[in-house]
């Protein structure tokens, strides 16, 4: 959380490394989705962690860094195709799909928490509530016969904007630890108000429609080349699109004035405001923006695991999402890919994991903030515009 | 209209039982460079942060360009055109140079919501227009710099953080500029040095006045057209450098009495 790496401006490097890292990651993921046994899952763990020393003492973690800078719009691409490449190849699989899916929830809720908790500097312990609410606004709308589900989807990002804004007013009056506290208290009442609210269906839960499309029914198996595919392959290919559009929207903010902002508050509230930079303002745009993805995200993931509890949006649910950015990398948007990735089918995976997995991460944790304090994937110095002559 | 650009009338600050200021009333004249000084501990921070907007004051009031602006908020401080560097350096250490050189142009970024999600043309003029606006302001005061304006502050030394630091406050073109002691932590040379570069930048702009807070005895006798000394809060003295430097008064605040 200190220094950010620095780029040695060396020769513009090509864009090979970029897209055989693409290709790697493509094929690893598909390996790992639909590894069964044990010890396969053991050996892929082996294979990434002899991948991670390989590139960070052989110097081929910064070839790849320095490709991605000079190359990113069309290596951006190519990585939502190769998401997409998986997904199609792993067409008729119900599990993988749902934890691939899963994981890109995961990511877009983590990019929601990167503005406010990366950028801001404002922590959340409240995300599993807000992504929680997504979901239930999605299972209120979608039972609302004319109402466009995906409207719903946007629905559900506002509502969780519209509850941040009631949070929004003690947390811009109270700093650090104590607006911390602030997002602590919300995240419990929120899950003893879903709780004691037979509206919203009580301990029970509800059930929420599914997504539709004009023309494209989530709930329908697609045929494709003849094979009749899973239905969770709807959800992993509009999840990818809105990861990529939403992915999209955070790093302009982030390369923009109003990322500069942020940074500003982040680090030096007294200096920010004394240069004109409007605090209140600045902390409220961070903290909706980072709620109407969490939002988005949740609403979607509602409706395609249709049916939610409030047991599935608790404080420690809350406490992986924070995870998911400090493991990343604070402000580190690919960081949050890897990182829910992690935290998402690790404990899926290795079964003998699943009880022990909030100490799992707990350890792996408390490891990257020894031993790699800005997380697995570093944030980078912002750079404007990425291709463009560097420094001009 | 009158010829003094700051003015402090009857200015107090008490920190619980403490009288950090008292009743402290000076003026600066447009385009003037004054030095203010005292023992430590006397009210001269304390001074800049009333005025700047961090504290409020607990009495008195203070006029900028005939305008009252006691207790008005940082941000409308900065624009109103005052702007400052601070004691110890509070640069964005992570960021780069560009990025801390541009938290001080706020007044003149477009920070609309569409403005930089979506109307990324414009933003682009806006920014290429401001590095190169940047880039020749830091190389004013250092042409090594300009060539690292991507480059993380933490990594820089000393002296070049407080160029930038000085860069960051002129970039907006501000008409009162605040100096919190740049000299600290720095040689003699280097102090001589960034003062001449102040000096130029000030001397290609029009009229921007400056208030210096500065031990360093030579760059005030240097720099300043007038002193105002402080001693526990109150003013000592007024006048050249000569004459405050040869007061009964500012000899004992700083020496002690026999």
């Amino acid at each position: 959380m200190t220094d950010i790496a620095i780029d040695t401006p060396s020769r513009p490097k090509g864009w090979l490394p970029g897209v055989l890292t693409i290709l790697f990651v493509a094929v690893y993921s598909w390996a790992l989705l639909i590894a069964e046994e044990d010890w396969e899952v053991m050996g892929l763990i082996a294979l990434a962690a002899a991948v991670v020393v390989l590139g960070l003492f052989t110097g081929l973690g910064n070839k790849v860094k320095a490709s991605w800078s000079a190359h990113e719009k069309p290596l951006n691409l190519g990585a939502l195709i190769g998401v997409l490449a998986v997904i199609f190849t792993l067409s008729d699989q119900h599990f993988p799909l749902l934890m691939l899916t899963t994981t890109l929830l995961y990511f877009l809720a983590s990019l929601g928490l990167n503005i406010q908790f990366g950028y801001t500097g404002m922590v959340n312990f409240a995300g599993a509530a807000f992504f929680g609410a997504g979901a239930y606004t999605a299972a209120v709308f979608g039972n609302v016969e004319w109402f466009p589900p995906l409207l719903t989807l946007v629905a559900g990002g506002l509502v969780a904007m519209a509850l941040g804004l009631l949070l929004v007013y003690p947390i811009v009056r109270t700093t650090g630890h104590y607006a911390a506290v602030v997002t602590i208290a919300f995240g419990v009442l929120f899950k003893t108000f879903l709780e004691v609210n037979e509206i919203l269906g009580g301990p029970q839960g509800l059930m929420v429609n599914s997504m539709r499309l004009p023309g494209w029914d989530f709930n329908n198996s697609p045929t494709l080349f003849g094979m009749e595919a899973s239905f969770y392959f709807n959800y992993a290919v509009f999840a990818a699109i809105l990861v990529a559009v939403i992915f999209t929207f955070v790093r302009r903010m982030e390369r923009s004035w109003l990322g500069l902002h942020m940074d500003a508050v982040r680090l030096d509230e007294t200096a920010a405001a004394c240069f004109g930079i409007s605090i209140h303002r600045t902390k409220i745009l961070a903290f909706l923006s980072g709620n109407l993805i969490l939002g988005i995200a949740g609403a979607l993931y509602g409706m395609m695991i249709s049916f939610i509890a409030p047991t599935s949006f608790t404080f420690s649910d809350s406490l992986l999402m924070v995870s998911i950015v400090l493991l990343g990398g604070m402000g580190s948007p690919w960081g949050g890919a890897i990182a829910a990735a992690i935290v998402v089918l690790l404990p899926e995976k290795l079964q003998i994991l699943q009880e022990y997995r909030f100490l799992l991460f707990a350890v792996l944790v408390m490891l990257v903030l020894l031993f790699r304090p800005d997380g697995l994937l570093p944030r980078q110095i912002r750079n404007y515009f990425p291709g463009a002559r560097n420094g001009q | 209209m009158t010829n003094s650009l700051l003015e402090f009338r009857n200015l107090t600050k008490r920190f619980g039982g403490v009288t950090a200021l008292d009743d402290f009333s000076m003026h600066l004249n447009r385009g003037e460079i004054l030095g203010l000084i005292g023992p430590n501990g006397s009210g001269k921070t304390t001074s800049f942060n009333l005025l700047t907007g961090i504290y409020p004051a607990s009495g008195g009031s203070i006029f900028f360009d005939g305008e009252d602006i006691t207790n008005k908020s940082p941000r409308k401080v900065y624009e109103a055109g005052v702007v400052r560097t601070f004691q110890r350096s509070r640069l964005c250490l992570p960021l780069s140079i560009y990025d801390n050189i541009m938290i001080g142009d706020t007044s003149r970024l477009k920070t609309g919501i569409c403005a930089n999600l979506l109307g990324r043309k414009a933003f682009r003029k806006q920014y290429e227009e401001t590095f190169e606006k940047a880039r020749s302001l830091v190389a004013t005061f250092s042409g090594n710099l300009a060539d690292r304006m991507m480059e993380p502050v933490g990594a820089l030394p000393m002296i070049e953080r407080r160029r930038i630091e000085i860069c960051r406050a002129l970039i907006s073109e501000p008409r009162l500029l605040l100096l919190d002691e740049p000299s600290a932590g720095m040689t003699h040379d280097e102090t001589d040095q960034l003062m001449t570069d102040i000096l130029d930048v000030r001397a290609r702009g029009e009229g921007l006045s400056i208030i210096i807070v500065e031990h360093e005895m030579g760059v005030i006798e240097r720099i300043t057209d007038r002193c105002v000394v402080l001693s526990y809060g109150r003013k000592i003295a007024e006048g050249s450098y000569a004459e405050v430097a040869a007061d009964a008064e500012v000899q004992n605040a700083y020496l002690g009495v026999d």
